[in-house]
């Protein structure tokens, strides 16, 4: 058998198909991260922040009402009852405000969930801060468990003024094999 | 194997087992051209519906399945097929090689073609439909709403892919490595040009477009959410992933067009191609464009404005180097001494419309005004004045000139001559008058409108009729010249063509250049 270099077809083929590899790797190991991490720093695309805010400036901003809207709903096969407690809010940029969404386990073994969280219009989403979520940590729910779960969260002073209505999406996840898993592995 | 000359094979196993590009080439293009009967049957159920308003014949469902057939089965099962074919056929003979590089991979790559398509034809008659979220097959329209039909979509996507990719592979290892001593690179024919970049586009993109599909296939079954924002993943991403791919592949399709036209132009014309450099660097320049503008199929999805702006000058750009090729073109038949036979005419009805097309696409690129013309029918008019009096004008005027050539038989000029001036004026009686519904503000890929679009849809009706039934009248000329058209021997068919594919006998013999041409 002849050596890849004596063969210039080969050698033709080879080169080609290893840009063929790197196009195909390049998607997923480029360009989904490179998409997520550009959206971050432009804050385009709903995602808000994973991270606890901490207040700097405490200054409300009575001049104006932004609208909050709550949605949860649940990822495909994910049985539990997930609903906030109030649909809608009216608040005051700069001020702290707390509210309650409810989980139920309506099965009879313990189970684990995520919430995830998005924000529409995609512009308001680096103005949206949580200083206390459900959504950074997990939710462990025993059988038949109910919970209350609390999000405090403030609209930043410098929300543009076109925004009136922001609304909060939360869809839950069940982990409770990836959990099972990890506490296995530790 | 001994040194003497064999023949093909007899019977099917010619066709099964074939390795002589010329075979590959013919099978190539008569795939292509059924697929292309099959896709235009589905446009002529689309303007059957659309040729009143309300629901007529068929219902929603069907006709966005029929809307997303059409793409599909046009672009990757009758264009790019087509092409490929008539790379196989030319390039060995225009370079003066005996044969693609990889003949065994040729024939791979054609065989896993007609499974594909009928896997994708397949999801049709699987419960759900078939697909029905347009060609471009957005998420989550095409993942968390989709059809459990899907994943054989997904299957046959990466199928025809992998066709493509080796198909590229095998003419960038052709043009590198078999070229006859003396054919440089600055003397190929441009047709062996366009392809070459092109297979290079393709190589570089259908991978792309194999890991959006991949993608889809882990949201739908694996649980990942790259395209699902409730699982923090992100639909626009869809978007930029396909049209990575989709802007160079429109590129793919029409690259290898201004290849034949910058063959059959000069022929006829019967003077050199004017400008061969400036021709070369424009496909090239063309090529580097098509990667940095596909965001401009997107202004509507919130970009910030330095992308808009960015995408919007990039894309004016290519009108640089694709105002360069079609000023070459008519100065190349600047007081030539031309003549009309039937490839010049669709070689000219291609350099008017694609100029058409070129303008609209000028229109669309401008941000601001896309924003009212993004997804109406605007944008159908704009392309498929670059797809059809493009791609298939040009692969039209291919048959036609080198038809002869390949069956030693001349096709009857009249008929070709009726068929060129019925499918040019079936054509913009189509296409033309959708410039205006898509003004006035019709959305595309709906199968129902308002009734102030009535009378416009249906001369367009009347006319995609006239442009089908013309393309029967092509079949039947092809089927009747190769069956009884009058014999040629001349070596060259028309006195103006230039190349090593007119040096060889005709009809071309099975084998030709097995000892390489000397090109001065």
């Amino acid at each position: 058998m002849r050596l890849l270099g004596d063969n210039p077809v080969a050698l033709t083929v080879a080169k080609l198909a290893a840009v063929v590899v790197i196009m195909f790797s390049f998607v997923f190991v480029v360009m989904v991260p490179l998409y997520n991490v550009l959206c971050d720093a432009l804050g385009i695309n709903g995602k808000t922040s994973g991270q606890r805010y901490e207040a700097t400036v405490i200054q409300i901003d009575e001049s104006r009402e932004v609208t909050i809207q709550f949605i949860a709903t649940n990822s495909d096969g994910m049985p539990w009852e997930f609903r906030p407690t109030q649909t809608m809010m009216k608040v005051n940029p700069g001020a702290v405000n707390d509210t309650v969404f409810l989980a139920r386990n309506p099965l009879p073994r313990d189970m684990v969930a995520q919430a995830i969280p998005s924000v529409s219009p995609a512009r308001a989403a680096e103005y949206f801060h949580k200083t206390e979520c459900f959504c950074f940590n997990n939710q462990p729910l025993g059988g038949m468990e109910s919970t209350e779960m609390p999000l405090q969260f403030i609209v930043d002073q410098d929300l543009p003024r076109d925004i009136r209505t922001i609304t909060l999406s939360y869809t839950m996840f069940d982990i409770t094999e990836m959990a099972l898993d990890a506490v296995a592995s530790r | 194997m001994g040194d003497h000359h064999h023949g093909p094979a007899k019977g099917l196993s010619r066709w099964l087992f074939a390795t002589n590009h010329k075979d590959i080439g013919t099978m190539y293009l008569w795939f292509s051209f059924a697929m292309f009967l099959v896709g235009g049957a589905f446009a002529m159920i689309i303007r059957a519906e659309l040729f009143q308003p309300g629901m007529q014949l068929i219902r929603p469902e069907f006709f966005n399945q029929m809307t997303t057939m059409h793409g599909l089965i046009m672009v990757f099962g009758a264009i790019m097929p087509a092409f490929v074919g008539l790379a196989n056929w030319m390039i060995p003979m225009m370079i003066g090689a005996p044969d693609m590089a990889l003949p065994r991979m040729n024939n791979w790559s054609f065989w896993i073609l007609p499974p594909a398509f009928l896997l994708l034809l397949a999801t049709m008659f699987m419960e759900g439909g078939g697909p029905a979220f347009g060609w471009t097959f957005y998420a989550p329209l095409s993942t968390t709403y989709a059809p459990p039909s899907v994943t054989f979509f997904i299957f046959g996507v990466h199928i025809l892919g992998l066709s493509s990719i080796m198909g590229s592979i095998n003419i960038v290892a052709t043009v590198m490595n078999l070229r006859a001593p003396g054919m440089t690179y600055m003397k190929m024919p441009l047709f062996v040009w366009t392809w070459f970049i092109t297979a290079y586009l393709l190589i570089a993109v259908m991978p792309v477009l194999a890991g959006a599909v991949t993608m889809m296939l882990m949201d739908i079954h694996f649980g990942t959410s790259f395209f699902s924002a409730a699982g923090g993943g992100d639909p626009v991403l869809f978007q930029h992933v396909f049209w990575f791919f989709g802007h160079p592949e429109v590129y793919i399709i029409i690259l290898p067009a201004f290849g034949v036209v910058s063959q059959i132009i000069p022929a006829f014309a019967r003077k050199p191609l004017f400008g061969y450099d400036s021709m070369v660097y424009a496909t090239a320049s063309i090529a580097f464009l098509s990667f940095i503008v596909w965001a401009h199929h997107m202004y509507t999805v919130g970009m910030p404005i330095a992308g808009e702006l960015f995408f919007m000058y990039a894309t004016m750009l290519i009108a640089v180097p694709t105002g360069v090729k079609v000023f070459n073109w008519i100065t190349t038949m600047w007081r030539g001494a031309m003549t009309f036979e039937t490839p010049m005419l669709f070689c000219i009805g291609f350099v008017v419309l694609f100029t058409i097309g070129g303008f609209t696409g000028l229109m669309l690129s401008i941000a601001p005004s896309d924003f009212q013309y993004h997804d109406s029918y605007f944008v159908v008019a704009h392309f498929h004045y670059v797809m059809v009096a493009g791609a298939v004008f040009s692969m039209t005027a291919a048959v036609y000139y080198w038809l002869p050539k390949w069956c030693g038989k001349m096709y009857n000029e009249t008929m070709g001559k009726t068929h060129f001036w019925i499918s040019f004026i079936g054509f913009n009686v189509t296409f033309f008058p959708q410039h205006f519904v898509g003004l006035a503000g019709m959305p595309r890929r709906i199968p129902d409108y308002a009734l102030q679009f009535a009378d416009f849809n249906m001369i367009s009706s009347i006319g995609a009729f006239i442009y089908g039934a013309s393309q029967i009248l092509f079949l039947y000329n092809v089927i009747a010249t190769i069956v009884g058209g009058k014999p040629i021997s001349d070596e060259k068919v028309w006195d103006g063509a230039e190349g090593l594919e007119w040096t060889v006998p005709t009809p071309a013999p099975f084998h030709t250049f097995s000892t390489p041409p000397q090109v001065r």
